[in-house]
């Protein structure tokens, strides 16, 4: 049969094929680019209008930057400098660059002193943002916040020393109170350690003003970006906790409590951010008496603090909601009581859930501190807006400035958000 | 009832605090500088520059009272406002006096309860047009397209101004000054109008100034000058007669440089001896040193002088004397006697 075969066909092929590279439109970029950029007639044209896009703003960009000049005292220098050639004038950028990160009422010569203190925030964050480190560089962050108070504000170092001590005192206290008599007696006397040692450093401090004194530097005149970072900071850092505990209040069964945190998370939540910078600056001076010095940066924490504060405790009673009630039931069933239950079972899981939301919150929470600069703080949009553009100097320069202030808060921003995503990696721990 | 309480002591601290602050001098004294609100900042007016001194022409007058008051035209705080924040500033006694150019209205001068002491800039709305539109009176102006802040006086001054001249126009409404000045350059619009002080700080900052021009019609009163509180008539007198000083000391050629050598020895122009301290008590009238407005004269220079550095022709903003100049100069600016 076989050999039949072999007669009745014209050819019979009796080795194979080498093998050949496939097609140039099947293969590497032109295979990429036929698939993924003209597979069609409506594709096709985005394309073509996408790359036009792309072109026409790199050929502004582009130029904008490589021609750009960064010599010159003035935007007149900068168009003579330029010709007319399409550069931006980044000279603005070069000298008014210690105003935008600093403000422009900080003494020059200390601006060490808070670049110092940023420098150090990259030893105190990580303990708490990577936990594979070592558990005592916490130590790091417990000295952090006392010793850049000390560092940008100035002044004698009794005053955040004493501040430390009123916090372990209070930590040890609580401790101690916690063992002895039950959760809540232990806050109450940990406070009454804080507010004793708290007084005593009050007293110490007023007795000698002059114990490792720096230059201090009074509220009115910071500024800048490093208003920003203070602000973002610190209120990110205090709303945290303070949410936590709004959010647990919100789902408490004591009427009066629950009732204490709805009105706030309502009440905070109805109003807006700006409404309530405007109270902090001009309401409140009309109700303390004239010579009273609360500081006007205390009360803008406070009020935004106040703020994110409702956002958070919103979002983690997301977090709390989400968790099946059997994780309740269960820890009561261990027979814990509500601080043990809530510490070790249900916060740990409910806190994971909100991650995403927290975050969300903290980084629209730092691009909110710009508006304090409608309450004549000079922050970094405050700071262009005002002094800057209004000089005779640099009137007229507004792409650079405004493009600088982007990046500053780009980097920090898209930092967050990365860091956020990998932490949910992290902490995955479902069966997806 | 806890509330009432409150609100009680709130309200006996806010008398004690109108108590407080009647003698605005002896605050000042006891805190060693003067406070005084300006502006975030306006080329010319009130500018920080790149070492974070503040420079300009209301800012000079804050020094000025600073050197009268304390004998140190450095002794200031200066209270950045804004336009929204201004008034309860000075209201709730965050700042002693108030130099942001300011116009003097009669709601702000009663119903707000302020003091407006005297004006230190004659203001008026006017009209930038592109030079190449060959137009030279704002009375030419028929049938343009005029770029204009809604919600302002502006607005109401121009629709006026169209209407008695009977010309027609076209309004193109802007929400802030640089977005205005961005459509003007586009070409939106044939005619900016607001201050003309704005408007020659604005065109400063033009690539081509020269491409623009600012008719010399002024359409509306404008009178910008330092205010302080309601109630506190002895410190009013030593914010307005500072002012007055410098105004005098240009009127009588007392200036910046030859200060001290007229005040050392005493010409026989009375009227300047009696400004500068030398001869009769007038400092003591207002409860300072002889030497109170010699001492703002040699901080800041005469009212000539603070124009021509900060705002004058040959500065950036290049400002006219105009309504500005003295009286004998066929302006407005004029003070009344050193007697």
């Amino acid at each position: 049969m076989s050999d039949a075969h072999a007669h009745s066909v014209a050819f019979v092929r009796d080795s194979e094929i080498p093998p050949a590279p496939p097609p140039a439109a099947e293969t590497g970029v032109v295979k990429w680019m036929r698939e993924n950029l003209f597979s069609g007639v409506v594709n096709t044209i985005m394309t073509v209008i996408g790359v036009f896009i792309i072109f026409y703003l790199l050929s502004g960009l582009i130029p904008w930057i490589v021609n750009g000049t960064w010599e010159g005292a003035s935007i007149r220098d900068c168009r003579e400098v330029l010709q007319g050639n399409g550069g931006g004038c980044f000279a603005v950028l070069r000298e008014r660059w210690a105003q935008l990160l600093f403000g422009f009422q900080y003494p020059s010569e200390l601006y060490w002193r808070p670049t110092l203190a940023f420098a150090l925030l990259f030893l105190a964050v990580p303990p708490v943002l990577f936990f594979k480190l070592p558990r005592w560089m916490l130590v790091f962050t417990a000295l952090y916040p006392f010793v850049a108070f000390w560092l940008i504000w100035g002044g004698t170092a009794i005053t955040p020393i004493f501040l430390l001590l009123a916090f372990v005192a209070a930590f040890f206290a609580f401790k101690e109170g916690e063992k002895r008599f039950g959760f809540v007696a232990g806050l109450a006397i940990g406070l009454v350690a804080f507010a004793i040692v708290a007084f005593i450093g009050d007293f110490v401090a007023s007795e000698e003003p002059g114990w490792l004194r720096i230059t201090s530097v009074p509220s009115r005149e910071m500024g800048g970006f490093m208003l920003n970072m203070i602000l973002g900071l610190v209120c990110v850092s205090l709303s945290i906790p303070i949410g936590i505990v709004l959010a647990l209040g919100r789902q408490s069964r004591l009427p009066i409590v629950k009732g204490f945190c709805v009105v706030f998370i309502e009440f905070v939540r109805g109003v807006p951010l700006i409404t309530l910078l405007f109270v902090a600056n001009v309401v409140l001076a009309y109700f303390l008496p004239p010579g009273t010095n609360f500081d006007l940066i205390v009360r803008v924490i406070i009020m935004i603090t106040m703020f994110s504060s409702a956002y958070i405790a919103e979002v983690i009673r997301g977090g709390l909601a989400a968790l099946p009630k059997g994780q309740y039931e269960a820890a009561d069933s261990l027979g814990l009581d509500y601080p043990q239950a809530m510490r070790l079972i249900i916060l740990p899981q409910a806190l994971k859930i909100s991650i995403p939301g927290i975050v969300n919150v903290a980084v629209g929470l730092f691009k909110d501190t710009t508006l304090v600069s409608v309450i004549s703080m000079f922050d970094l949009v405050g700071m262009i807006r005002g002094p800057i553009l209004s000089s005779t100097a640099w009137v007229g320069v507004y792409w650079e400035l405004w493009a600088a202030a982007c990046v500053l808060f780009f980097v920090v921003c898209y930092g967050i958000s990365q860091y956020s995503q990998w932490l949910e990696r992290q902490l995955r721990t479902d069966h997806r | 009832m806890k509330n009432s309480v409150l609100l009680g002591t709130l309200a006996f601290a806010g008398l004690a605090a109108a108590g407080a602050s009647a003698a605005t001098l002896d605050d000042v004294k006891a805190r060693g500088s003067l406070n005084c609100g300006v502006t975030t900042g306006v080329p010319g007016f009130a500018e920080p520059d790149a070492n974070g001194v503040w420079q300009g022409f209301d800012v000079a007058v804050c020094r000025a009272v600073a050197a009268a008051v304390l004998g140190d035209p450095e002794a200031v705080t200066f209270v950045p406002t804004t336009g929204k924040t201004r008034f309860t500033a000075l209201a709730s006694g965050e700042i002693d006096m108030l130099a942001r150019n300011t116009t003097w209205t009669f709601s702000r001068d009663t119903d707000l309860k302020f003091d407006f002491v005297g004006v230190n800039y004659y203001d008026g709305q006017g009209f930038m047009v592109p030079a190449d539109l060959g137009v030279s009176s704002a009375t030419e102006l028929d049938g343009a397209t005029v770029c204009i802040q809604t919600g302002t006086t502006t607005e109401l001054n121009l629709a006026d101004f169209f209407r008695v001249n009977g010309m027609s126009y076209e309004p193109v409404p802007i929400e802030t000054g640089a977005e205005a000045v961005q459509q003007y350059l586009a070409g939106a619009c044939d005619v900016y109008t607001t201050d003309r002080s704005a408007l020659a700080a604005q065109r400063a900052g033009f690539e081509a100034p020269d491409d623009s021009v600012i008719l010399p019609e002024v359409v509306s009163k404008e009178p910008l000058g330092p205010l302080v509180r309601h109630g506190d008539s002895e410190w009013a007198d030593i914010v307005r007669w500072t002012l007055n000083a410098m105004i005098s000391a240009e009127e009588l050629g007392v200036t910046k440089d030859n200060v001290e050598e007229m005040a050392a020895s005493p010409g026989d122009n009375p009227e300047i001896n009696r400004l500068l301290g030398t001869e009769g008590e007038l400092g003591a009238m207002i409860g300072l040193d002889a030497t109170w407005a010699k001492n703002a004269i040699a901080a800041v220079g005469n009212y000539g002088e603070v124009f021509d550095t900060n705002i004058g022709e040959s500065t950036a903003i290049g400002l006219a004397r105009g309504l500005n100049a003295q009286y004998t100069d066929g302006g407005l600016i004029y003070s009344p006697p050193f007697r």
